[in-house]
């Protein structure tokens, strides 16, 4: 018996029942269109915040105080001021380092920033002249804090698009106007551009001083919160990462890596935590929507076990006149791919247009990965056979003689 | 304890017969039935069918010999419902690999000497038991089976129709098909040619039936 006949005779008997077979393809559209939706959810928030990421400067290195907790030994808990200024000035002058081209200590803490009657709480950094090219910091006006600001401590400040928005209403002509951060008063001489991002992430909302003005007159501290380092290429971010490693370990007099009171780490590494923490997200929302796939699953089994019995002596009739084990067999597992098979299809068009409407709502890219696609189809053929498979060996043991009695 | 439903039975059937297998309810008639149509088989015992010893044989082989060498109908005409007269007639070749073409030319040659040229194309459930009936005689006839074998194929159906069938019947067994038919309907018994009286699971009597009723 051909395939293409028991496929049109599995849709005749699937057409008898409509309203059955509609609801059990439910089950399979909906766990389908749930995995799909979720999954490129959890796809496309990650490469927003991969490329997000990504925007903050290749070939850099960050050097954090504080240990790593790999391997269950952690730093002293005071181990958070352990980077000084001396040492981003060593990594810049040592002859044992010859893979880094720029380095920029910074010191950031938040603060109350006021102008006029306007204030808002925001992230203030104190930096040196390089850290708008480490950063990859460009300005729509005005100019960065250069060398001798730092030199001098000058008070002078370079505002974030954000702040400019929360202070001036978004007026940008205030180049010389001051403002006060923790009650002193800084003179405003640039603006950044607009590097986007929201949140956590938001890389407009934040004020630049001079790095002595904020470690000596805003903060009163000696350290600092991190030190960026501009490798000289991609290629040898890891030789850098150990040159400073070992200079930074013999400058705090520590002997083991492994007991080290900084951390350093490459975007690379910086992307696979952020990678890993997405990842784990869409795996979290992922099972959840396989779990209404397996539930959608047994619907189809307990569907197909119905027409079995409904069937019986159909059945037998077909064992009678030379049909044999096989045939049956391929018969209600066409049937059952058929129902998942279309379930899958039209799961696939609601999940993609679920996860298109929520782009446009949420305004943010709208990406599907042909391969989760395929995966689909794959998944939702492998469910009509494997739940198929019990209901349609059952039909093909039934006994013919059995089978013919039965009322 | 083993229920005991058919025992020392020795039987011929020769080519050409026909032949009607009588007895009450419990007397092991379809038990027999069974076994002539492979469904089943004989605990011992052994049952040869056109030169094939039907014994031992796993479920696929019973399978194979009554899709070539068994015509079955049914008392409940088993058509397959909401299917033409012609798919149903043409079920049995299709698990027997024959040609698409070849299954329609068949096909419709059998129901036209069951006289249903003019209702192929219903389904199953347009056509009267009668005609219900003589479409499970074409489908029982395509493979061209050694034997022909009805489960009270009258049964379900008025005596009008009923003598109709026997035409066909007697009319089919004139060409040379050999037909075993089972009954409890003296009626329609006195149509075959040979009539075997089954008792307690034993052969009660085998007689030439004289008085053949023709129609």
């Amino acid at each position: 018996m051909n395939i293409f006949k028991l496929i049109i005779t599995s849709y005749r008997n699937l057409a008898v029942n409509k309203l059955r077979t509609g609801l059990a393809v439910l089950g399979i559209i909906i766990g389908i269109g749930s995995v799909i939706a979720l999954v490129s959810l959890g796809q496309a928030s990650q490469q927003a915040v991969q490329s997000q990421i990504q925007s903050l400067g290749s070939n850099l290195l960050t050097v954090s105080p504080g240990s790593q907790t790999s391997g269950g030994v952690r730093g002293a808990a005071g181990g958070r001021t352990t980077l000084t200024y001396d040492d981003a000035k060593a990594i810049e002058s040592s002859s044992k380092i010859t893979t880094v081209k720029q380095v920029s200590p910074v010191y950031s803490s938040r603060g109350q920033v006021i102008a006029g009657k306007s204030n808002t709480n925001t992230q203030i950094y104190g930096v040196t002249a390089n850290y708008a090219s480490v950063r990859q910091i460009t300005l729509a006006s005005g100019s960065f804090i250069t060398a001798r600001d730092v030199a001098s401590n000058t008070k002078v400040a370079v505002l974030g698009p954000t702040v400019v928005d929360d202070l001036f209403d978004g007026n940008t002509n205030i180049i010389g106007q001051e403002i006060r951060i923790s009650g002193q008063s800084f003179k405003i001489i640039g603006i950044t551009s607009s590097k986007g991002g929201s949140g956590m992430t938001n890389q407009d909302d934040m004020i630049f001083v001079p790095l002595s003005t904020a470690q000596k007159q805003l903060f009163g501290v000696k350290y600092l919160s991190s030190i960026y380092l501009e490798a000289k290429s991609s290629d040898v971010m890891i030789r850098a990462q150990n040159q400073v490693g070992y200079l930074l370990l013999s400058r705090h007099k520590i002997s083991s890596p492994a007991s080290a009171d900084f951390t350093i780490m490459s975007q690379q590494d910086i992307l696979n935590t952020v990678s890993q923490v997405s990842g784990t997200f869409t795996a979290l929302l992922s099972g959840v929507a396989a779990i209404s796939l397996l539930v959608g699953g047994i619907g189809i089994m307990n569907i197909m076990l119905v027409t079995v019995t409904e069937r019986t002596r159909e059945i037998g009739l077909r064992k009678a006149l030379g049909a044999k084990k096989k045939v049956i067999i391929m018969q209600f597992l066409i049937e059952s791919v058929i129902l998942t098979f279309t379930g899958g299809l039209i799961g696939i068009i609601f999940g993609v247009g679920g996860f298109y409407v929520y782009t446009k709502i949420a305004s943010s890219t709208f990406v599907i990965s042909l391969s989760s696609v395929f995966l689909a189809f794959a998944v939702s053929t492998g469910i009509g056979i494997i739940f198929g498979w019990y209901p349609a060996r059952k039909a093909a043991s039934l006994q013919p003689i059995e089978a013919l009695r039965y009322e | 304890m083993e229920t005991v439903a058919l025992s020392d039975i020795s039987l011929t059937i020769y080519k050409g017969e026909f032949v009607a297998i009588m007895g009450p309810s419990g007397s092991g008639k379809s038990t027999l039935m069974h076994i002539l149509g492979a469904l089943d088989q004989p605990t011992s015992g052994k049952y040869i069918l056109d030169g094939e010893t039907v014994e031992k044989l796993t479920e696929d082989e019973l399978a194979d010999i009554r899709n070539r060498k068994i015509g079955f109908v049914f008392q409940a005409y088993n058509l397959l419902p909401r299917t033409t007269a012609l798919d149903n007639v043409m079920l049995p070749m299709s698990y027997a690999g024959v040609s698409d073409q070849e299954q329609k030319d068949r096909a419709l040659r059998f129901l036209e000497l069951v006289g249903l040229q003019d209702r192929v194309h219903h389904s199953s459930n347009q056509l009267s038991g009668g005609q219900q009936q003589r479409v499970a005689i074409a489908r029982a006839l395509v493979m061209d089976p050694a034997i022909l074998l009805a489960d009270e194929a009258t049964g379900n159906i008025s005596s009008a129709q009923a003598d109709e069938i026997m035409g066909i019947f007697q009319k089919l067994n004139d060409k040379g098909h050999t037909i075993i038919m089972i009954t409890h309907e003296p009626d329609i018994a006195h149509f075959a040619k040979r009539i075997i009286y089954i008792k307690d699971g034993k052969i009660g009597e085998d007689i030439l039936n004289k008085e053949q009723k023709k129609i």
